[in-house]
């Protein structure tokens, strides 16, 4: 398999008045071509670092990184612009890039309409429901056509039974669209629903402490809600558990 | 849809209470200002020393004929609106470098809190002499005396912006300018009605204090010059042409504001 991104001995530090603060260390991912990557670390242990990585917000310590593609990233909070329409919104990232085409624009058409936001392109946020507005999220950062997704945390504002019906959603967007995607969460049973393969974060100075690939029997389409009925799942469940709550004590 | 007879009378109690409130209001300043009348016309008042509402009015039909009263009040608002309009937009230039900059912003902080602190009005002599008397004179004032609370207060509106909406910005890999044009700016455009309000006021604190020190014309000078020959009619009438004119302008940002506040609220189907 051909790997789309691949941290080789990744450290990062940040430095304050009162010292250096080691948040990575030595940490090795691989991200493989069609396949959902789950990050699972206690609260605190540089997932959100790892992410800055990734996107050039952050610059590591040390250690290499490959990306061959480009990145989308999808936040924790929608951070739609309220005095944009949803349209507005969705197109802020061509008009940041200047790549506002009409190609580009029929895109953004398509994926309006094929995810049921067509009749509220020129409704403003707060009229949207919380799962709406995590679509819209969605697809402000589909329309600049990325190859691959990061997914930081981004169903924990949003309420249990939301959750459950967005991260179906974007699940099935992901693959629709044929993306490759991170996901970075510290939420067991969603990283379980969605990931292909899960990477346990140690506790700060993080480094992967243990891979888990995700092998689930599911009846038809694998989904985050089928997944949830397949009978591995518990299991899973239980291992990561017990990985999590060594940091508890 | 058929209102509820609960919710009817919660309406008509609403708009009854409200007539109540502007009825009490009225009556208070015509009461005042009668009671006045009275107490001057019965000799219980030094009408030399508070003068009357009559005198008051006699004095202000007489500018009013002559002309004379446009001048004055003409030059007082052209000065208040340059003065609020140059101080704003300065003031707004200026948080945005120090937004732009970091390093200048902690180098300028200690500065502008220096100047924040020191009551502006205080510098007028100098303005005058450094600028010269006149028009220019007071507007500077005026300009000096809304700049550096502009500049604090925009600044301070300008970083609270949401450290992720930011990063969401800088995701898709926009400049700097890009996200001062595209969310710095947006998203605080209330908030830079609501200091072109407070700077109406403060120019017209700058405009009166200009014209008491140096002027032949305006409101502050008619106020002045009243109290100077103790006519005391001239400076009550001043003054109440000073509440009208800075009513009026502060009505219409308030217009403005409610404008966009409407535009923004209703969506486009």
């Amino acid at each position: 398999m051909q790997p789309i991104i691949e941290l080789i001995d990744v450290s990062k530090s940040f430095y304050t008045n009162e010292g250096e603060i080691v948040v990575l260390k030595n940490l090795n991912l691989t991200l493989e071509k069609g396949k959902v990557l789950g990050i699972l670390g206690p609260s605190g242990s540089g997932k959100s670092t790892i992410l800055n990585i990734l996107t050039n917000l952050l610059k590591p310590t040390s250690g290499e990184l490959i990306v061959n593609g480009k990145i989308g990233y999808m936040f924790q909070k929608d951070n739609l612009l309220e005095w944009r329409t949803i349209k507005d919104n969705i197109m802020i990232g061509l008009e940041i890039q200047k790549k506002i085409t009409t190609e580009a624009v029929e895109k953004i058409d398509r994926l309006l309409k094929v995810y049921d936001l067509w009749d509220f392109r020129n409704r403003f946020p707060r009229e949207l429901s919380g799962g709406m507005r995590q679509r819209v999220a969605l697809i402000r950062t589909l329309a600049t056509d990325p190859d691959i997704l990061l997914l930081d945390e981004p169903f924990s504002a949003l309420d249990y039974q939301t959750r459950l019906i967005v991260s179906d959603d974007i699940y099935k967007i992901i693959k629709q669209e044929n993306k490759d995607a991170i996901l970075v969460s510290h939420d067991i049973s969603e990283i379980i629903a969605m990931s292909d393969t899960i990477a346990v974060l140690s506790k700060r100075p993080a480094t992967i402490k243990n891979t888990y690939q995700i092998e689930l029997t599911v009846d038809g389409e694998r989904t985050p809600l089928t997944s949830r009925n397949a009978p591995e799942f518990k299991n899973y469940f239980d291992k990561l558990w017990k990985e999590l709550e060594i940091y508890a004590k | 849809m058929q209102n509820s007879n609960g919710f009817n009378n919660y309406l008509r109690q609403q708009k009854r209470n409200k007539y109540t409130v502007i009825l009490i209001q009225t009556l208070i300043l015509l009461g005042s200002i009668v009671l006045w009348e009275v107490l001057a016309r019965l000799g219980m008042i030094n009408t030399f020393l508070v003068s009357s509402p009559s005198a008051i009015f006699t004095l202000f039909m007489k500018y009013l004929q002559d002309g004379s009263i446009f001048t004055h009040v003409g030059i007082s608002v052209w000065e208040t609106v340059l003065g609020f309009v140059i101080g704003t937009t300065l003031g707004i230039l200026i948080a945005i470098l120090l937004w732009l900059s970091e390093t200048l912003a902690k180098i300028a902080d200690p500065f502008l809190v220096v100047l924040n602190a020191l009551p502006k009005t205080a510098l007028a002599p100098i303005l005058i002499v450094w600028v010269g008397p006149g028009i220019k004179g007071i507007i500077v004032i005026a300009i000096t005396i809304s700049l550096v609370t502009t500049i604090l207060s925009a600044y301070n509106y300008f970083i609270n912006v949401e450290e992720d909406k930011i990063k969401m910005l800088k995701s898709f890999g926009a400049t700097k300018y890009q996200i001062l044009t595209k969310l710095i700016l947006p998203s605080n455009i209330g908030n830079i009605i609501n200091i072109t309000k407070i700077n109406i006021g403060l120019s017209w604190v700058g405009v009166i204090v200009g014209e008491f020190l140096v002027s032949r014309y305006g409101i502050g000078y008619l106020i002045v010059y009243g109290g100077q020959v103790f006519r005391l009619d001239l400076v009550m009438m001043g003054v109440v042409v000073l509440a009208i004119c800075a009513m009026l302008m502060y009505q219409m940002v308030n217009l403005i504001e409610k404008w966009y506040n409407a535009k923004n609220n209703s969506s486009k189907l």
